[in-house]
């Protein structure tokens, strides 16, 4: 066999009984998976939110520039965060930076080798979905505590 | 041991596709800054809460709190690590063509360098 192009093609790549390479499909793929599973459900959205967090990165540097920058620009950045559109966004990445973080613990345990049978999984994604609720709304709770 | 039944040699089907003994240090390195991140990232969304509809004057005062400003620094730094290394695999995993990995990867590598620079500098900047 050539050279692979395409990273895909290590999943076609099976052995005949004498061994020589063959190229043939080896396991099934996203289409026979039900993918509201908690366990795939959560899964992928550990990656969504990582991916989201990074405009929540990107607001960071925009707030800390902005400081630097002067008063002028920094009223800018605190007339935007403060809009609906702002806020909105705001509690949304707090929510997503809540669940990319409580699921990154969950996935610490897993590294470390613990709580892998089916029953201990879905309880921690339940309580990862219930603490990324609880811990979004306590945070909301002290911002608008300190606000008032 | 198998029968090799290829006449490829081992560096070459390394350089096909496949482990070449480098992969747990980017795996690992996004396990120690996720580890770092979750106290750096509690107190500093902690602060941010505090921070709500405060003015110009007390952000400064805070980012100026040398305490602060060291935090935010290693806040900066471990999360676009974090954040570049999480990107990369996303983008291994879903974009196809060599190319265009190679300069999405390259790409998301430029834009955080340059954006923990700026945050960097701003924080400096404030606090010395």
């Amino acid at each position: 066999m050539s050279i692979m192009q395409d990273s895909r093609e290590a999943t076609m790549i099976g052995r005949r009984t004498d061994g020589t390479p063959i190229r043939r499909p080896l396991s099934p793929h996203l289409q026979v998976y039900d993918m509201m599973q908690m366990t795939s459900a959560l899964s992928i959205s550990g990656r969504i939110t990582g991916v989201v967090w990074s405009i929540g990165l990107l607001i960071l540097v925009w707030w800390l520039v902005a400081a630097a920058a002067g008063p002028s620009a920094f009223a800018t950045v605190q007339w935007f965060l403060s809009s609906w559109i702002g806020m909105l966004g705001l509690f949304g990445l707090s929510a997503a930076a809540w669940f990319h973080t409580l699921n990154g613990i969950r996935h610490l345990a897993w590294d470390a080798g613990h709580g892998y049978d089916i029953p201990t999984t879905y309880r921690s994604g339940r309580a990862v979905l219930i603490g990324t609720g609880v811990a979004t709304l306590l945070t909301w709770l002290i911002a608008i505590i300190a606000w008032g | 041991m198998a029968t090799n039944t290829t006449l490829r040699s081992p560096l070459g089907r390394v350089r096909g596709l496949g482990s070449a003994k480098g992969g747990t240090h980017h795996w690992w390195m996004q396990r120690v800054t996720s580890m770092a991140l979750l106290p750096l990232m509690l107190w500093f969304t902690l602060s941010a809460a505090l921070l709500a509809g405060e003015g110009y004057g007390s952000a400064i005062a805070w980012i100026g709190q040398p305490v602060n400003a060291v935090l935010l620094l290693a806040t900066i730094g471990i999360a676009f690590h974090h954040t570049a290394a999480g990107l990369q695999v996303v983008v291994e995993d879903y974009v196809n063509s060599e190319w265009a990995k190679l300069g999405a990867i390259l790409t998301i590598r430029a834009i955080c360098w340059l954006l923990a620079l700026a945050a960097a500098l701003a924080v400096l900047r404030i606090a010395i």
